[in-house]
Parts: structure tokens; sequence; C-alpha cells
């Protein structure tokens, strides 16, 4: 073979590497995607609740996704615990009024943003950590009656779920 | 080619065997291979005891694959059935109860026995060249081994699998932007659940026999260059060494009867002290329970894990106490690979020791008050350790002169 015959026998060689490379990576595709969650899975995705049968001061848990809500019929003394304070004792700044949709029913996943328990505090007789919210028990992490996050290794807040009042009393999570 | 050449290439295909035996050998190769890696192999002469633990880690290899192959035909790895097969193997299989309990305390044998094969490692300075290969992949065994033994404990459903599988699989949310879209790619839900114990029971498999294909590259790279031995020397001669079989074998096999002796003992008097009594309780999703604590075996890592205040900062740090582990062999500036000749670095191994215990301990209580200090303590020692004693400490002190492997036998009789 002559010298001047090379380059172009790299060019093929290189055309076909890249080719098999990108045909690889794309048969990866349908691989990965199989592992996210099924479309009978996702379609359970929404629950309504009926929320007339909470007194003030009491919780519910509910499952949306496998995953408790925290619904909280909060009291005028919890509504203002949450709102007298200054945003900058939060570790993550959040505005009550930014939370809720109405001033006295808080709707939060019940899953700590530490490492996913289930925080304390829906019962009457559980603990409710320092500020009168939730407390996890894995870790220790303190949540407020707006619950957010006040005290230990949780990053962020406890999130709020995407959700509407169908009516005064029925609302539908997700 | 020459004809001669081509003569020497077939050469390696003619065994040293005659008949049936010869006709294989000569053919797949396999027959001379053990007999040269193990009937024949030699063997410092200076082994003691901290060898055996080797093969006593792969004999709990064997038993958890054996085992775990007898209990996989009655499991059924689902969120409804995972829990309630695990009781019937426990009630209603033959001997189910004996097969279960083995399979759960061969882990925890099988991880005392790897904890002090890589304290011996680590004590003898087996991980300084030519071994640093025998020395990552025996690391990442114990890694694979971690993640088997965590996809173990989720499958009978109860709440500490549960739990323990939601805390530990959480880790992977830490990561930034993309870990929750992560997390739902590998659990198949939004939470743990049914699809995430499908798959947990897959990898536990695939990853034990994952661990199976390690250690034979783990034994190829050792046969590479020998065993290590207590003086850190080379054996200089054939009278240094002796044969793998019977010297090594024998011994191997009393020290692992010993070993599965104590086994046999928690096994058959206190099969669950070394479990938690909640996971006998069925998975409740809605219920946390009020602590949460890994198996022994993960404790010390935990600790680290926990000593971070802050969430990343903690997987990280629980993860590269491991990974920084296998730097070791290039962190280390010391000529002399025995503790036994080195007055300073002996003390720094030995306080390595204590404190992996110690956080072990610190790793079972609640994060709280003085066990925090502690744990935080013992974290900065592991990194300390690593980074800058093994450095340092090689320009520090002065060893002593390693002994010859036949000097130093003769200073034990004497």
């Amino acid at each position: 073979m002559s010298d001047n015959k090379k380059p172009r026998r790299d060019f093929i060689k290189l055309s076909a590497m890249t080719l098999g490379g990108v045909g690889a990576a794309s048969l990866l595709i349908p691989f990965i995607s199989s592992m996210n969650p099924g479309k009978d899975t996702l379609a359970l995705a929404s629950t309504e609740i009926d929320l007339s049968p909470l007194e003030e001061g009491q919780s519910l848990t509910v499952i949306w996704r496998g995953k408790p809500v925290f619904i909280k019929h909060r009291t005028k003394s919890e509504i203002d615990s949450a709102r007298n304070i200054s945003l900058e004792d939060l570790p993550d700044a959040e505005e009550d009024s930014a939370r809720v949709q109405k001033d006295n029913w808080l709707v939060v996943l019940g899953v700590c943003t530490h490492l996913g328990c289930v925080p304390l505090g829906q019962k009457a007789s559980d603990t409710k950590g320092d500020y009168g919210g939730w407390f996890c028990p894995c870790h220790g992490s303190h949540y407020d009656t707006s619950g957010r996050i006040r005290k230990g290794p949780a990053p962020t807040n406890l999130p709020v779920p995407p959700y509407v009042f169908l009516t005064d009393n029925r609302i539908k999570i997700g | 080619m020459s004809s001669n050449e081509l003569q020497g290439y077939k050469k390696t295909l003619n065994s040293p065997y005659t008949g049936i035996k010869g006709w294989i050998d000569s053919r797949l190769p396999l027959i001379r291979m053990m007999e040269a890696e193990y009937l024949k192999f030699p063997v410092p002469k200076s082994l003691n005891y901290f060898w055996s633990f080797g093969g006593i880690a792969m004999f709990c290899l064997i038993g958890l694959i054996l085992t775990g192959i007898f209990l996989g035909f009655h499991y059924k790895p689902s969120a409804d059935d995972a829990f309630d097969s695990v009781e019937r193997i426990m009630r209603d299989v033959s001997f189910g109860w004996l097969i279960r309990y083995l399979h759960a305390n061969l882990v925890s044998f099988f991880f005392i026995a790897t904890f002090i094969h890589i304290f011996r490692a680590l004590y003898f300075g087996s991980y300084k060249a030519p071994r640093e290969l025998v020395y990552i992949f025996g690391l990442t065994m114990f890694m694979l081994m971690m993640a088997t033994a965590f996809l173990g404990y989720t499958l009978p459903w109860g709440q500490m699998s549960y739990w323990g599988a939601t805390v530990i699989t959480n880790l992977f949310s830490a990561i930034p932007v993309v870990g929750d879209a992560i997390l739902t790619l590998l659990l198949g839900d939004f939470t743990v659940g049914d699809s995430a114990v499908n798959r947990f029971y897959v990898l536990h498999w695939l990853l034990a026999f994952a661990i199976v294909g390690l250690v034979v590259f783990h034994v190829i790279t050792l046969h590479m260059t020998g065993s290590n031995n207590p003086t850190g020397t080379e054996p200089q001669s054939w009278d240094e060494t002796v044969s793998f079989h019977p010297y090594v074998t024998i011994k191997d096999l009393n020290a692992t009867i010993f070993f599965f002796i104590i086994l046999a003992f928690i096994l058959f008097y206190y099969p669950n002290i070394l479990g938690h009594s909640d996971n006998y309780i069925k998975a409740n999703p809605m219920v946390t329970p009020a602590h949460i604590v890994p198996e022994w075996y993960f404790l010390p890592f935990y600790a680290i894990l926990r000593a971070i205040p802050d969430k990343l900062g903690g997987v990280i740090a629980m993860f590269s106490s491991i990974l920084a582990l296998g730097l070791l062999p290039w962190l280390d500036t010391s000529k002399v690979r025995s503790c036994l000749f080195r007055p300073i670095w002996r003390y720094c191994v030995l306080l390595f020791a204590v404190n992996f215990l110690v956080l072990m301990y610190v790793g079972g209580k609640p994060a709280e008050g003085l066990y925090v200090l502690i744990s935080r303590i013992g974290t900065a020692y592991w990194f300390l350790f690593i980074f800058v004693l093994a450095p340092l400490v090689g320009f520090l002190e002065t060893p002593r002169q390693p002994l010859t492997i036949t000097n130093y036998l003769q200073s034990k009789k004497a």
C-alpha cells in the first residue's frame, strides 16, 4: 500500500468508528428510558380530597404518587407563628403566603428533604419539633407550621405539591 | 512466520499430562494452570493467621451464593409479596429458616473477614508497590459488597428494609440539579416501591456475580506478585517459601473452620442479634421508625455521612472515605512496607483501626450532642490518616531495617 493512500484509510476508519459510536449511544436511549416510571405509575398521579371533616388544628395524611402529603388545618396562632418571623432566620427563605393558597390550609409533601423519611407531627401525640410543625426522627430536622426547615440537616423546605381547590372543601393534588 | 517460531507457539499447547487429563489440558490448559497457581504456588513461609482471612472471605462468598440460590427459589420480588414470601421461607419452607439465617449471618461474617483482611493489608503494607492493583481490586470488591449487602437488606421488605432503602436511594437526590430526576429513573417510581424491589432483586444477583468476577482479577494480580508477608520483604530464595498446597490450604482450612464455628454459634443461638427487630414489621410507606439504623457493617460510613452538617457534603465525604483509601499506595512515601519496622506509622494504623470501631459505635447512636462531636473527630482522623499522615510519616520516621523472612522466623523462635 502506498503512503498517499493512508489518509483515505484513516478517514474511513474514523467515519466508521464515529458512526458506530453514535449508533451504539442512541441504542442506550430506549434502555435508559425504560427505567423511568411507566404509564400506569404516571396515571396514578392525581388525588382528590374532601377537607370538610378536618377541624381547625387537625391534620390529615393522604397518599399522592406513593408519598404522604400532609394537609394541615392551621389555627390562627399557627398561621401567626409562621408569619411573624424574619425571613433572614430561614435556611431556605420563603414567605408563608407563597406556600399556601388559603391561609388556614397548608398542603405539603410529608417527605423530609434530607433523606426522605416521614417527619412526625401529624398526630396530636407526636412530637412537633422546636418550631411547632414537624420533626424528622431520622436525622433531626425541625420544620415550622409552614413546613419550612428551621433546624437540622435538611437543605430545603417541605415542597408544596401542585394542587387546586375544586370547591371550598375539596382539593385535587397533582 | 518461520516454522521454528510456529513450533514455539504450538509448544505452549502441549500438555505435561497424558491420557484424558492430557487430552483436556492440551485443549483447555486449566489443569496445568490450577497446578501452577494453587498446588505448587510458592508463598512466603512466614505468613501468619492474618493471611487466612482472604480465603475465609471467599468461603463466605461461596456460602452466600449457594444459600442465595435456594432463597431465590422461594422469594417473590414485589411490594405486595416480598415480606410474606420471606415469612413463608421462615415458617413453611423445609429448612427455610436455616437457609435464610445462614444467608443473613454469613453477610455479617463476610464483612468481619473483609475488615480484618483490609486491616492486614494496611498493617503489613500489602497495598504498596508492586501490589497496588491487588489492593484496588480488593477495595472495588468491598464497595460492590456494600452495594450488594444494601440491596439484599431491602429485599425482605420490612420497615428497616424500606426506610433504609429510602434513605440510601435519597443520597442520589443530593446531586445538584438532576438529582431528583436520577432518583426517579433509578427507582422507576416517585418512591421506593414495587418497581424498586424488583430492580433491587435483579441487581443483588448481578452484583454478587460481579464480585465473583473481581475475585478472579484480585487473584490474578496477586499471583503475579506473590503474597506479601509479615516482614514486608520479598522471599530471597526458594528456601524462604513453601508450596501453597498443602501448607496454606490446610492452615486456611483450619482458620475457616474456627471462624465458621463462631458463625454457627451466632446462627443457632442468636440468629437475630446482628439484625433489627423492626424489620419483622412489614414496610409501611406512611410511618418512619423512630430510629433508622443501618446494618452494623455500614455504621462507620453512616457516622461519616452524619458528621458533615450538609447533605451533599455528607454524601461526598462518605463515598470519598473509601475512594481515598485507594490512593494510599501512592500517598504512603515510606520505602518500608511492614508496620513491624515502622515505629510511628504502626500507631497511626492501629489508631485508624480503633477509630473505625469508634465510628461504628457512634454511627449506631442518635446524631446529637457528644456523638456528633466524636463522629466529626473520627471523620477528620480518617482523612488526616490518608492525606497527611501517610505522606508525612514516611519522611519523618526512621524505620528499622526490615528483617529477611529467615531472620524473622529465627527471631520469633528465640
